[in-house]
């Protein structure tokens, strides 16, 4: 414990550098899984191609890719945008499949009803099949953030500095305290993720709560002015 | 007025869902398609705001070809209420109402006013207004539908089976409602059902369709009733049997109506009368001389406006 108390400004700087790496991560792969996703849900013949190809990409070791990526992209190994890129593409892996699950699990009932009362395509989507494919994105980048926090920690073994630098560190010194507080640091930054993302879930989607709009009381209350 | 020319459509997979079908549906009537499931009913219906393309022939609204017209806009400006309210679930009573109006670009503000405007109409209290769809009953969903089909004041309204699934006794309140708004709005309603009550009950004009979107039988309810065209009308409507056959009996100082196996059907109160009486609701839809009357007289009883489906 005194290791950790001595040292506050390192896990506070390492848990930083794990955010910078971590947070672009989880938003770009969301970003970037929206079109593929689509593509997949909305042509049956692209769905089976896409979902193989991003499956495949989660199949590559990270080590290897940490080091090969610098040589596609021109970054340096030890540069976050390395990372970045490689995190993404795990989060993409992921996620293309997910978005393809969550717009399909949106009723054809409502979507026919929307464009029936006259929603255009474009419109449809970002108004209609997004929002109701809410929960199961909100699902997947669930998973998305904590696997991003948990594979992060990887890039230490390459020196890009986050908290995976603290078991890197610890090993290598043989500083027991520092190995367990990079672990638990890690664990309560995917745990914090985490619960943000829930709390932005009931704030976009406060459809999905019905008790807390509701209240059991007010149907009752309703039928007692009905009957006055 | 919507003029069907000699519309076909076949599906993709080979099926002919509607044959060569022509008719006129006057405007501010109620044309109900009736027939079973594959007589291409609501086939016909999402032709009128092109969910579906006619193969061959033409739709015309007012004089214009609709093929000739841009769908989005032309729905948008079309009343559409289907089945298990199609409403958003993810958007609150006041705001599905508000949709159409605010996608032609009307301001928020004024499109929730007239959303809860709308709601007083189709007999909703304006305290759900806030609620979100999962939170009302079957029979409220429906009337919010309703609300959301007359929020851009269409002069049409398609109704895609409204009230195939909610229970009985709310189906009987929401087509009272619909009677009674009807009356005051005067839209050109078309009605699909597969009910044959529903169609007699709500229809100036009831199309009973066969098979493959024939026309077997166009006509007001007492025209069927009294002139069924061949075997299958007869059979569709009843008249051949059970209820509908129905025939007076002198029972002491009066005359009661039974049906073909005895039952009491209701009593005749005389040929000319305007009673809104319990008995002339029973044979609404009978073959004998009171039918006529006992649309109007159904209306007062039962028509109780505010959300009375409230559970």
């Amino acid at each position: 414990m005194t290791w950790v108390w001595s040292n506050l400004d390192l896990i506070w700087d390492r848990t930083f550098d794990h955010l910078i790496l971590s947070v672009p991560s989880i938003i770009l792969s969301f970003i970037i899984a929206l079109p593929f996703g689509w593509l997949a849900h909305r042509y049956r013949a692209s769905r089976a191609v896409i979902l193989t190809t991003v499956g495949l990409l989660y199949a590559i070791p990270s080590l290897p890719l940490f080091i090969v990526l610098p040589f596609i992209v021109g970054t340096s190994i030890r540069s976050p945008l390395n990372l970045i890129i490689a995190l993404t593409l795990y989060g993409v892996a992921l996620m293309v499949r997910v978005v393809a699950d969550g717009l399909g699990s949106v009723d054809r009932d409502v979507q026919q009803s929307a464009t029936a009362v006259g929603f255009s395509g474009w419109t449809s989507f970002w108004q209609v099949e997004l929002p109701l494919a809410g929960p199961v994105l909100l699902a997947g980048l669930r998973v998305v953030a904590v696997s991003t926090v948990s594979l992060a920690t990887v890039g230490a073994v390459i020196g890009a500095p986050s908290l995976g630098s603290l078991f890197t560190d610890g090993f290598q010194r043989g500083i027991q305290a520092e190995i367990i507080a990079g672990t638990l640091a890690t664990v309560l930054l995917a745990l914090a993720l985490d619960a943000i993302l829930v709390l932005i879930g009931r704030v976009l989607m406060p459809w999905t709560r019905r008790s807390a709009v509701g209240g059991a009381s007010r149907p009752g209350a309703v039928a007692r002015e009905v009957s006055t | 007025m919507i003029e069907f020319h000699s519309v076909t459509k076949r599906f993709p997979d080979g099926t002919l869902a509607v044959d060569d079908f022509s008719l006129i549906l006057p405007s501010h009537k109620t044309t109900v398609f009736v027939g079973t499931s594959g007589s291409g009913k609501t086939t016909l219906l999402r032709m009128i705001n092109r969910m579906v393309d006619p193969t061959s022939g033409s739709i015309e609204i007012d004089g214009a070809d609709i093929a000739t017209l841009e769908p989005v806009k032309l729905r948008r400006g079309i009343g559409y209420v289907m089945q298990n309210s199609g409403l958003l679930p993810h958007r609150r009573v006041i705001d599905n109402v508000a949709t159409v109006p605010m996608l032609r670009g009307m301001p928020k503000k004024k499109a929730r006013d007239e959303a809860l405007q709308l709601l007083d109409t189709v007999g909703l209290d304006r305290s759900l207004a806030n609620r979100y769809p999962s939170q009302l009953s079957g029979g409220q969903q429906q009337r919010v539908g309703v609300a959301r089909g007359l929020a851009v004041n269409p002069n049409i309204l398609l109704m895609d089976e409204p009230f195939g699934a909610v229970d009985p006794i709310v189906r009987a309140e929401l087509q009272q409602e619909l009677l009674r708004l009807q009356q005051e709005l005067g839209k050109t309603v078309v009605f699909v059902t597969h009910d044959i009550d529903e169609a007699f009950l709500l229809g100036d004009r009831v199309v009973i369709l066969r098979t493959g979107g024939k026309v077997a039988q166009v006509g007001s309810p007492a025209d069927i009733l009294a002139n069924p065209i061949d075997e299958f009308v007869a059979t569709f409507v009843g008249a051949d049997r059970g209820k509908r056959a129905l025939h007076v009996e002198n029972y002491g100082d009066g005359d009661v109506v039974v049906d073909e196996t005895g039952r009491l059907a209701g009593v005749l109160v005389g040929e000319r009368s305007t009673a809104a009486s319990p008995a002339a609701g029973a044979v609404s839809a009978g073959t004998v001389s009171a039918s006529e009357k006992s649309k109007a007289g159904l209306r007062a009883p039962g028509a109780s406006a505010q959300g009375g489906d409230s559970q």
